[in-house]
């Protein structure tokens, strides 16, 4: 639709047979409908991330997949069974909380044991699991303390224990960092994924956290009201987003409305009123002529200029009308002579007082690669 | 000012209190009178135990509280198992036909007059015995089935608030990891649910020891309970042993809300110790 899939498949490997497979999920709750067909294939050791805003029905569909919700259309296949009916004491499939949901009247020790116990696991068996998934977290010494006895993210450590010690061949996890303030979520983010490629199980993370989606997904799905609208690796999401919603909901972005007036297999043309101008992209659309279109371009990628540069498109006079100064970067913002106000961050590789000014008239300028197409 | 604020807040608990318990005081202040006269003080003789001895020779006395105890233990520990089953279909399964009328025809006898109560109760009992031959004849047995039918509404009330304080997802979990339905219930939503199967179990022994009304619509000739032993009693005439007897009466409903209430704090406590040591561990 909006970008060249030729490029595309280059940047991506071609996923190994789906090991999950999700076929047009749908699930109603009276009249609402919570999540709309859904349809999903993912691969085994794969760290998949559900992200979208609240309400969206991420968890909804995370809780189908472990059984506590019944589908009201489709199927869900693990590993090549049907498990759509197979009720959650019966699934290959373990879940981390939101909330942890630990057992407040059992220890450490005892949460982790938990599920091997319902197994019938020799005693001795038991220990020495229990024992290795308490060092893999890093909490050997506490396994006699009770929930409550625990900060925060030791909390979050032994419900992932908890959760692994079965060795589940898919491990759903609900917002696994949302309880962690900002330093710890940073940190633990990297000692999941480390932990998940240590032992090879396939993570559905739910998330609506864009920045620790980027960080920890193989791949992406974006939610809105029940559907997905884009699957994809981090930086198909980013670089290629495939609606203005995609654009708009990951991370920070200029949009504007447009209309086809050039239309080549190498490049196309579009007239945006909103810039005074066109934008020239330098890959092709597949879209009907005179369709309204959306041109989406990251602040990161417009750059700032005092002289005119020596570019025949993309290039736009304006003025300074606001500076946000975030120590690695700089974000400027600048309104152009039609009024409208371009997002522009500038990263701080120059001196301070090599910086723009407020109310100084500026040229912002893109590469024709910049800018991306969507569909209104 | 907060020195008159405080004066009249005290003045008014004084007065509670004095409303409140001035009239069992001095039942159990007479219970230590000599006089055979219940309104006439003997100092020269008292304060004197010899009501207390005599109580403890008197064989219907001693009967009657044994049955009393039987029948409150039989029906706490009834109560709280039926109260325990309906709480948890009322909360758990919210969606179940007839869920509503259920809620209210399980609380309805809180409501209910006990004359009411008791009167149905006692129709029933004697439709079974000419349709079934069951029960035969009324007495412990019809008071405690009778009692259970009562008490249990409180338990209901008392177990369904706990019940809905538990994290579902807990249980969620517990299924998640392997266990079965009724594994869940009993591993991990009955030990969290402990507490108030306590308090259930003790206010169940408590409106069962107290009960006067109910209990003698069902009870029989050989079966007379303390409190309907007091009540024939006093109907004969206010004897100074009564006033032993209601004390003892009364110190044991006391000494079951303060053991409840001492584990009640002791929990509370605990918890609060063991927050302390995570926040220590925190930091
Ligand atoms: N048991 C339920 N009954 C009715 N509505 C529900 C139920 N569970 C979720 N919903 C609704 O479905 C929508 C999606 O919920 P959820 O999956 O929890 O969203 P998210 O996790 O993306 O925030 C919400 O609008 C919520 O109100
Ligand atoms: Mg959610």
């Amino acid at each position: 639709m909006s970008t060249d899939p030729a490029a595309r498949a280059a940047t991506t490997p071609s996923p190994p047979a789906p090991y999950v497979r999700i076929e047009r999920l749908t699930k109603r709750f009276g009249d609402f409908v919570a999540v709309r067909q859904v349809s999903l294939e993912i691969a085994r050791g794969e760290i998949f991330c559900l992200l979208g805003g609240s309400g969206c029905g991420k968890t909804t569909l995370l809780r189908m997949l472990a059984g506590f919700e019944t589908p009201t259309e489709g199927s869900i296949y693990i590993d090549g069974v049907d498990v759509t009916g197979v009720p959650p004491y019966e699934r290959p499939v373990n879940m981390m909380f939101q909330s942890y949901a630990l057992f407040p009247h059992m220890t450490v020790e005892q949460n982790v044991a938990f599920g091997l116990r319902q197994d019938g696991t020799p005693r001795a068996e038991i220990e020495t699991r229990v024992e290795e998934m308490l060092s893999l977290v890093k909490l050997d010494g506490y396994a006699k303390r009770k929930p409550h006895q625990l900060s925060g993210g030791q909390r979050q450590r032994v419900a992932l224990a908890r959760a692994l010690v079965k060795r589940p061949k898919l491990l759903l996890l609900d917002e696994p960092l949302g309880a962690l303030d900002k330093k710890l979520r940073e940190h633990t983010q990297f000692e999941l994924v480390g932990l998940q490629e240590r032992l090879g199980v396939t993570f559905v993370i739910v998330t609506h956290d864009q920045e620790e989606a980027m960080t920890l997904a193989s791949r992406i799905g974006v939610m809105r009201a029940g559907e997905i609208l884009q699957v994809g690796s981090p930086t198909d999401i980013y670089e290629y987003p495939n609606s203005r919603f995609v654009a708009d909901f990951i991370g920070s972005v200029n949009l504007v409305e447009g209309k086809l007036v050039e239309d080549e297999p190498d490049h196309v043309r579009i007239d945006c009123p909103q810039l005074g101008g066109t934008v020239y992209v330098d890959h092709g659309v597949s879209s009907p002529p005179d369709a309204q279109l959306s041109v989406a371009i990251r602040p990161e990628k417009l750059q700032l200029a005092r002289e005119r540069p020596e570019q025949p498109d993309n290039v736009l006079a304006g003025t300074v009308t606001g500076i946000a100064y975030l120590g690695d970067a700089t974000r400027y913002l600048v309104r152009l002579s039609t009024g409208f106000v371009l997002r522009v961050t500038m990263p701080n590789v120059y001196r301070r007082e090599e910086q723009f000014e407020q109310g100084q008239p500026v040229w912002v300028h893109w590469h024709a690669s910049a800018a991306v197409v969507v569909m209104r | 000012m907060p020195g008159r604020r405080s004066l009249f807040v005290l003045m008014a608990l004084a007065f509670g209190f004095a409303f409140l318990y001035l009239p069992i005081l001095a039942m159990i202040v007479y219970s230590f009178n000599a006089s055979r006269l219940v309104t006439v003080w003997d100092s020269a003789n008292s304060p004197t135990l010899m009501w207390y001895a005599e109580l403890f020779r008197n064989a219907p006395v001693l009967d009657s509280a044994r049955l009393s105890f039987r029948i409150a233990t039989v029906n706490a520990t009834g109560a709280v198992i039926l109260g325990t089953l309906a709480a948890f279909a009322l909360e758990r399964y919210r969606r179940f036909r007839g869920r509503a009328l259920f809620g209210l025809l399980t609380t309805a006898p809180m409501v209910l007059p006990e004359v009411i109560t008791g009167l149905s109760l006692l129709l029933l009992f004697v439709a079974l015995e000419q349709a079934i031959g069951w029960p035969g004849g009324r007495g412990a047995t019809t008071i405690t089935i009778a009692h259970i039918t009562f008490s249990m509404a409180y338990v209901i009330v008392v177990i369904q608030a706990r019940l809905a304080t538990v994290d579902r997802s807990l249980e969620e979990a517990a299924m998640d990891l392997g266990a079965r339905p009724w594994k869940v219930f009993f591993v991990i939503t009955l030990p969290l649910i402990m507490p108030a199967i306590a308090s259930g179990w003790v206010l169940a022994f408590i409106l069962s020891w107290d009960d006067l009304v109910i209990t003698s619509f069902v009870s029989g000739p050989s079966s007379t309970t303390l409190p309907q032993l007091v009540f024939s009693k006093v109907r004969l005439g206010v004897s100074p042993d009564i006033n032993a007897l209601a004390t003892i009466l009364v110190l044991i409903v006391t000494a079951c809300v303060v053991a409840a209430g001492v584990y009640m704090v002791r929990l509370e406590k605990r918890r609060a110790r063991d927050a302390q040591t995570a926040f220590d561990a925190a930091t």
